[in-house]
């Protein structure tokens, strides 16, 4: 029987890659994982099932009748409950105020709503007291809550998104526990997460979704890590080769001892060095959440890091602002576009400015020269293919891939010297992507010094001249392109292996360390 | 590509025309729910703005709202809300009045002086709401919310008259200014005078617009209030730039009181104009922050600031306070409307672009300059 039947799901934004005919079954009394990479297109999968978005095309079905969702509480009535990453709850509440909150006509808010709270609880091992104050309780707790809030609601399906990111691995035992107790009483959860060691362990089915359309289901017991990874990253894809090597010996970015310590005194980089010479592109693997973001906005300029220094070429630029980097030749293609490299509701020739309004041909002195800027947003438009109707138009309008095309375009036009590339292809279409490869390789030949960071493997081993892998912070191991795989690269990436990663031997390793400590060493930031 | 900006003005203009639209019926509906004729009122302020007189008034009080409207766009147009303007310009024509009242140099220098000074004073006061931000991370609203307060009570404080304050009969004022300090205005005959500091008013909306679409400060600007994320990893610094606005912003604010201080009452005295600052607010909303759009919408309330004391006295009497009630209603259509119509227009947009690609028109096959490219098939 099954409990939600999804088909020919299709949702799309402008902008972004959302969800193209997506089929997932879930059966009753299952738990059912939804892995992928962030951005594949879960959590807007989750949005239309729990009615907060409607899909352009496809069928939703309920125990076998399909549904139309207008909103959440549409979801609610047919027994959809989620619960979200980020709790949503008054701590200055109680349990009972918590989870009574909004829902007041069930059971009231006095003794009738404590007593069937406290049967949830029992009922499937949640342990929830309902007269403690929300703000004492601690992560796990609270998840519990949340928990208890759409069973409350007469949830029968569960969606948990991302459930143990926040969650330490004796935790994560606990929830899985509960999660267990759940489906026996004949409920279905829907699990989303990007952890292969968790699904494994806890999902009775699995379904992998990647670049916005499911690519395959799988069973548990039939699946090795290496296959789901396989299916997640997709090894399939056209990954071009760089043919011959560019590799100079003359050093264009020489990173030392770079260090950065949060508040709390956890170091976010920890003593990372590296050298970048001409014609290199330097691959950095890891899993998101591991420094990546620092190291780029330290290198950017946006953070300036507690001790260690950046070079550029001969200039030492550690305590240079952001823009006197990118005008010496840095060259930054962000990894959140939207966020840090567009300004969505300017036409395309202002954002062709944005980065560069202090060079040509953007302006001259202090003026701007807007004629200038205009008919070089022409040229980029045409030599990167960036499919547009015109520069007028508000870079929102475009698709994902032609955004990020015209990011290329403007970063690539002020003949940079170091190139910071943070998901070059996220969220593009493959057209846009083999173009976008392209012209990174290019600018290779023509002894640019790349960073290229990814969580796509095959497009970090097939552009890279060499790896390294980012861990905690640190950089503790480096690879051959030539020879490693996506999965031993994986591997070192949860911090199972460390130093010069050799194909062969290692690989044995590798798969012994996913199984014996799947979820527990998986750093706890990883979601983010 | 004109297409799109036909579509752009198209869009420009709709917001507030759908908000005074719906403004002028709810009034409407106000008027009929008390008994009164919804449309007379209208035609009584109409008239008025017929009369010379009252236009030199309309035309005085709208380049004072100018001024002030565009110190608050300033702050709008990186997402700052400077409530602080009424503060501001208050304090600075009260330091101008002292200066002026203390100083006599000749008028070449003594213009500039003044102006120098309610300049600074207001760029201090929004300043100090600036540093608070940028050191401290305290919101600006609150902050110039409070120092409107306390700009109330330092002006009382150097109104005493053991301080700077000028007794004259009950009326606090700061003493007569040297005339050397006195604007002269545009003479209009019986009509009265236009002041003469409503020209600066006009120069300084020129050149808002050319520093915020012309050079690299502007551009700067308002990709902050774009995107403060994209702003700061192009290379702003987002501190610096804060400050740089509130100050910019203080600074205009302080010369929003100069046009009757300079042209017409040549004190700060208890009957200065007040509240300024906060129609202000609404202008440059209703003004889309466009230093054209400010204008007509200076000018509008300015109308019906002017116009309206006369429904008392028309021959079936009407509140004067149905302006206020259409200002106030303005504010909320506004605020509805315009991002109504934004959200239409971006949607529109993306709409079109799509149907156009899917059309095949991509620039580069479509523009004259370039030769047939093989762009859309690829």
């Amino acid at each position: 029987m099954t409990a939600v039947e999804l088909a020919g799901i299709t949702k799309r934004f402008p902008g972004v890659v959302a969800n193209h005919d997506i089929h997932l079954t879930v059966r009753k009394g299952t738990v059912h994982a939804l892995v992928g990479e962030n951005g594949a297109g879960k959590s807007t999968l989750m949005k239309i099932l729990y009615g907060m978005q409607k899909p352009d095309e496809g069928t939703i079905a309920i125990d076998g009748e399909q549904v139309a969702f207008s909103s959440p509480a549409d979801a609610i009535a047919r027994g959809i409950g989620m619960v979200h990453q980020h709790f949503m709850l008054a701590d200055n509440l109680t349990v009972l105020e918590n989870v009574v909150l909004g829902s007041e006509k069930l059971y009231g808010i006095g003794s009738r709503a404590r007593r069937k709270i406290s049967e949830i609880s029992e009922r499937y091992g949640l342990g929830v007291r309902p007269d403690v104050l929300v703000e004492n309780l601690g992560v796990a707790d609270r998840q519990r809550v949340e928990i208890l809030k759409v069973l409350y609601r007469g949830a029968r399906t569960l969606i948990l998104d991302e459930p143990t990111a926040v969650l330490v691995p004796q935790e994560v035992d606990a929830l899985f526990a509960n999660l267990r107790e759940l489906k026996s009483e004949g409920l279905s959860v829907i699990f989303i997460s990007h952890k292969l060691g968790e699904v494994l362990s806890v999902a009775d089915e699995i379904t992998v979704i990647r670049r916005g359309t499911t690519v395959g289901t799988a069973v548990p017991s039939e699946t090795t890590p290496r296959q789901l990874a396989e299916l997640m990253v997709g090894s399939e894809l056209p990954t071009p080769e760089t043919s011959e090597s560019t590799v100079t010996d003359r050093p264009v970015v020489t990173v030392k001892d770079l260090r950065l310590v949060a508040d709390g005194g956890k170091a976010l980089l920890d003593d990372i060095s590296f050298t970048i010479h001409a014609g290199e592109v330097l691959g950095l693997a890891g899993v998101e959440g591991n420094g990546q973001t620092e190291l780029i906005e330290a290198l950017i300029g946006l953070q300036h890091a507690d001790s260690g220094t950046i070079t550029l070429a001969e200039d030492e630029i550690t305590a240079w602002p952001t823009r006197k980097r990118r005008e010496q030749g840095v060259g930054y293609i962000p990894e959140d576009r939207h966020r840090h490299g567009l300004l969505l509701e300017a036409p395309l020739w202002e954002n062709r400015i944005l980065g560069h309004v202090t060079e040509r041909p953007n302006a001259r002195g202090i003026w701007l020269d807007p004629k200038a800027a205009q008919a070089d947003t022409r040229r980029i438009v045409e030599e990167y293919d960036v499919r547009t109707p015109g520069i007028d138009v508000t870079a929102a309008s475009l698709s994902g891939g032609n955004q990020q095309k015209l990011i290329v375009g403007r970063e690539m036009s002020h003949k940079p010297r170091f190139l910071i590339a943070a998901h070059p292809t996220r969220g593009v279409d493959v057209g846009a992507q083999a173009q976008i490869w392209d012209q990174i390789r290019e600018a290779r030949r023509e002894g640019l010094a790349v960073l290229l960071i990814s969580a796509d493997l095959d497009e970090l081993i097939g552009l890279s001249d060499i790896l390294r892998v980012i861990y905690n912070g640190a950089l503790v191991a480096d690879a051959d392109p030539a020879t490693i795989t996506p999965e031993e690269l994986g591997s070192a990436m949860t911090g199972a292996a460390s130093g010069h990663l050799e194909h062969e031997e290692l690989a044995e390793q590798v798969e012994l360390a996913e199984h014996a400590e799947t979820p527990a060493d998986a750093p706890e930031d990883e979601a983010r | 590509m004109k297409k799109f900006d036909k579509e752009r003005v198209l869009l420009a203009v709709a917001g507030p025309v759908i908000a005074l639209v719906v403004a002028v019926a709810l009034t409407s509906v106000v008027l009929v729910a008390s008994g009164k004729n919804p449309v007379e009122p209208y035609q009584l302020m109409f008239e008025q703005a017929t009369y010379s007189d009252i236009q030199v008034l309309i035309i005085n009080q709208a380049g004072m709202y100018y001024l002030a409207a565009l110190a608050v766009a300033i702050g709008f147009r990186m997402n700052l809300f400077n409530i602080g303007v009424d503060g501001q310009y208050q304090l600075a024509a009260m330091a101008a009045a002292i200066v002026g009242t203390h100083i006599a140099l000749p008028a070449v220098l003594q213009i500039p002086l003044l102006v120098l000074t309610a300049v600074l004073t207001g760029a201090f006061w929004s300043g100090i709401a600036g540093v608070l931000k940028v050191t401290r991370g305290v919101s600006e609203v609150v902050a110039t919310i409070m120092l409107n307060a306390i700009s109330t009570s330092v002006i009382a404080y150097l109104w005493l008259p053991s301080v700077f304050g000028v007794k004259i009969g009950n009326n606090n004022t700061t003493g007569e200014m040297a005339k050397s300090g006195w604007v002269p205005g545009i003479d209009m005959g019986p009509a009265g005078e236009i002041y003469g500091f409503t020209i600066v008013a006009v120069l300084l909306g020129i050149g808002y617009w050319v520093v915020l679409n012309r050079t690299r400060f502007g551009f700067d600007l308002r990709a902050s209030g774009a995107s403060e994320t994209a702003a700061a990893a192009s290379g702003v610094d987002p501190k610096r730039m804060v400050l740089t606005a509130m100050l910019v912003s203080g600074g205009m604010a302080g010369l929003a009181g100069l046009p009757i201080l300079l042209g017409a009452s040549h004190t700060y005295s208890a009957t200065f104009p007040t509240t300024l600052g906060f129609t202000g607010i609404t202008i440059a909303l209703l003004g889309r922050n466009n230093p054209v759009g400010i204008a007509f919408a200076a000018l509008l309330i300015a109308w019906l600031d002017k116009a309206s004391p006369e429904l008392e006295f028309a021959p079936v009497p009407y509140d004067k306070e149905i302006a206020v009630i259409m200002q106030g209603l303005i504010v909320l259509a506004v605020v509805v409307s315009y991002e109504a119509v934004r959200t239409w227009g971006l949607r529109r947009q993306q709409r079109r672009v799509g149907a156009e690609l899917a059309a095949g028109h991509v620039l580069g096959a479509s523009a004259d300059h370039n030769t047939e490219k093989e762009v859309a098939g690829r």
